[in-house]
């Protein structure tokens, strides 16, 4: 029991740390919560779907096939990495030196905009995800981790390595970096803080999409609404892990999908959402930078 | 190349860009809107939203073009009309305003059938809301996105004082309008330490949380069945029983609301809220309590969500959690921010025009919260301050130029 929870809590929780690292590279970069980044991970789930029906109506790959599957994770990517370098253009760019709040109602109008056109676009009613996986698996201590629980920790642990190595080594993430410390000294030394900007919103909404493809396979049903509850826990991740910091996501998304597990598990699942907000409630007051991140609350 | 007239240069360049947004736009929403099922594949709907789009940018071109400047018409249509208001209330004696305006709220629904009543009811309830939401959002600059709490807890109060203890609703009027500022002060306490965004999302989770608790505390509110025969207002023998009556009652509360509102922003505190909004650090150095006065806000501000929410539940004698989602919380977020934030008359034309276009306009039903949200970044982007602008909002909030953001002598200004 205890381990089925905690293997449920790991493939929850990874999932949860790819959304997470969406919102903590734009927070690092910009400062800004995306609200419409629960959305963009609901857009890759649906982006999964409609891949899955056109290849297989068209008779382009066979539909059990790691092709399809891999072919479904790619158009879900550059889906959504396309939808959040436009909402970050049209949405945010124009409002980068307005007040504070302005970003943040315009990022709500965004997620409400796109919540309601999926909903107009696909229906109100939940959406059966093809079933790619056969129902194998591993027994471990008497529990069960099945094939797609291995799969989605896999894959979320080679994007994690992907993105380390992207922003420690290669020199985009260098100009990542130096953008996220200080936009004008960046300028300066020659980096386009707006491509920066925008790349940062292609990477992390490619991640949301691999999220979104993953989790419909896992729940094997997906509606309108996913994205409102799972950006609130992704966000929720993020703060955990000290948001603007890329290995707290991770931390914190592992972190938070455990204590869901085992909360849902041995208190209540009833009020199995309630946990993550209380959790978020309790780290802003009694550590407000997160487990991992810097003092950043009061720079003036 | 260079002899290419100005007028064609400035042509060619937009009208690629408005091409190419079209095509953009276009290929952005195929996926979603294609139906391999259907004939032609549905393929009307993207070419739809292309066109849309370039229909957009077309009279977006044209509008500069024809106006010369960078503003729009519309912005200065807007611009002149909230001026020609201000003016007009400038120069009228307010008194005589206030009479007009009481008076037309007074007589005209005498002449008006249910239907229009329970409309301009429900405006009534929306305009007390979002002022009391315009404290926290408008003045004090606290994004709070689970307002909606607050009117449950005065609806819940209501509902369930009267069924189960029997306390009539004017002695429930006020409790819960007290329970809902305590409420604001037990969330402010623990959250109002943070900066903005933080608060937005926390404020959101406990929105959420208190519903999540309605729909599941089964014992005492009954769960998803909600709470029923809830006992109607009574005064001196007369029971409120037609939408005429409650409609007078939802009058006197937004009254009360406009004054005590109209009062607050020109107070101390509402200089004290001002100062904070534009500058946390500024004004703490001058002597505002921050604490203090962001739990103000949130208590007063709550209050009229908890009037709003015992009158609701009184006039409906059922309330269940259904009432209370977040997207209630986002509608009148968009009434404050549609009609101007911290402007009292900016807020009650967006509260009205918010329940009353819906209304008019039934077959976009579905529609409605999809144009909720592409006004809100519409507005963000292109009119910050509202419809009608707070005068002292509009300087804040009016767009910096380029060349005024980055760096003055050497300190950064943001």
């Amino acid at each position: 029991m205890l381990v089925q929870q905690l293997i449920n809590g790991l493939t929850l929780g990874s999932v949860y740390a790819l959304i997470a690292l969406g919102y903590t590279m734009v927070y690092g970069i910009i400062e800004l919560i995306n609200f419409a980044h629960g959305e963009i991970y609901m857009l890759g789930a649906y982006m999964g779907i409609v891949a899955f029906s056109v290849l297989t109506t068209l008779h382009l790959t066979a539909p059990n096939s790691g092709a399809t599957l891999f072919l479904m994770m790619i158009a879900a990517m550059l889906f959504c990495g396309a939808c959040g370098v436009t909402v970050e253009r049209l949405a945010y760019r124009p409002l980068r030196n307005a007040p504070r709040l302005s970003p943040l109602i315009s990022a709500l109008g965004v997620s409400i905009f796109l919540q309601n056109f999926v909903m107009l676009a696909q229906g109100p009613r939940d959406k059966g995800f093809p079933h790619l996986f056969a129902h194998g698996g591993i027994d471990l201590f008497g529990s069960r981790i099945s094939a797609i629980q291995i799969f989605i920790m896999v894959t979320s642990v080679l994007m994690m390595v992907g993105l380390q190595l992207l922003v420690r080594r290669t020199k985009i993430g260098k100009a990542m970096r130096a953008t996220a410390q200080d936009k004008q000294m960046a300028s300066l030394v020659g980096i386009d803080v707006d491509r920066i900007i925008s790349v940062t919103f292609l990477i992390g909404s490619a991640l949301a999409a691999v999220a979104g493809v993953m989790v419909g396979m896992y729940y094997g049903l997906i509606n309108f609404f996913i994205g409102y509850i799972a950006g609130i826990k992704a966000f929720t991740a993020a703060v955990l892990g000290g948001i603007g910091s890329i290995p707290g996501a991770m931390l914190g998304g592992l972190l938070l999908g455990l204590i869901e597990a085992l909360g849902a598990g041995y208190i209540s699942s009833e009020y199995k959402d309630v946990f993550a907000f209380a959790i978020l409630v309790l780290v802003l007051i009694f550590r407000p930078t997160g487990l991992l991140g810097s003092d950043i609350s009061r720079r003036v | 190349m260079q002899d290419r007239s100005p007028s064609k240069r400035f042509l060619k360049r937009p009208l690629l860009r408005i091409v190419l947004a079209s095509l953009w736009f276009g290929l952005l929403s195929l996926p979603l809107m294609i139906d391999l099922q259907s004939p032609h594949f549905g393929l009307v709907h993207p070419l739809m939203v292309s066109a849309a789009v370039a229909l957009s940018g077309l009279l977006r071109l044209l509008a500069s073009h024809w106006s010369g400047a960078s503003r729009s018409w519309l912005e200065r249509l807007l611009e002149a009309s909230g001026s020609a208001i201000r003016r007009l209330d400038e120069r009228l004696d307010r008194r005589l305003l206030y009479a007009l305006a009481l008076a037309s709220a007074v007589l005209i629904p005498l002449g008006l059938n249910r239907y229009y009543i329970d409309v301009l009811t429900q405006v009534g309830i929306y305009i007390t809301l979002a002022l009391g939401l315009n404290i926290v959002v408008g003045l004090a600059g606290l994004l709070d996105l689970g307002y909606i709490a607050f009117y449950a807890v005065g609806a819940y109060s209501y509902g369930l004082l009267s069924t189960r203890v029997g306390l009539s609703f004017w002695e429930v009027l006020p409790v819960g309008a007290l329970l809902a500022a305590i409420f604001g002060v037990l969330l402010g306490i623990p959250v109002l330490r943070l900066r903005g965004d933080y608060l937005a999302i926390v404020t959101l989770g406990f929105g959420e949380m208190i519903r999540i608790t309605l729909n599941n505390w089964d014992s005492v509110t009954r769960g998803p069945n909600g709470i029923i025969g809830i006992a109607r207002p009574k005064i001196w023998g007369f029971t409120f029983s037609k939408p005429i009556h409650y409609y007078y009652l939802i009058v006197a509360i937004v009254l009360l609301t406009i004054f005590v509102v109209d009062r607050l922003n020109r107070s101390r505190i509402g200089r004290a809220w001002t100062a904070m909004r534009d500058d946390e650090v500024a004004a703490e150095v001058m002597g505002i309590d921050l604490m203090k006065t962001k739990l103000l806000a949130f208590s007063l501000g709550a209050t009229w969500a908890g009037l709003a929410g015992v009158f609701f539940a009184g006039k409906m004698t059922f309330i269940s959690p259904e009432s209370f989602t977040f997207f209630e919380s986002v509608i009148i977020l968009c009434m404050v921010v549609l009609g101007g934030m911290g402007s009292v008359p900016g807020v009650i034309l967006g509260a009205a025009l918010l329940v009353i276009l819906p209304e008019g306009m039934r077959q976009f039903a579905l529609y409605r919260m999809l144009i909720f949200g592409g006004a809100m970044v519409l507005m963000m982007v292109l009119r910050p301050q509202g419809l009608i602008a707070s005068p002292r909002r509009a300087i804040g909030l009016r767009r910096k130029g380029p060349g005024r953001s980055a760096v003055v002598c050497g300190i950064q200004t943001r």
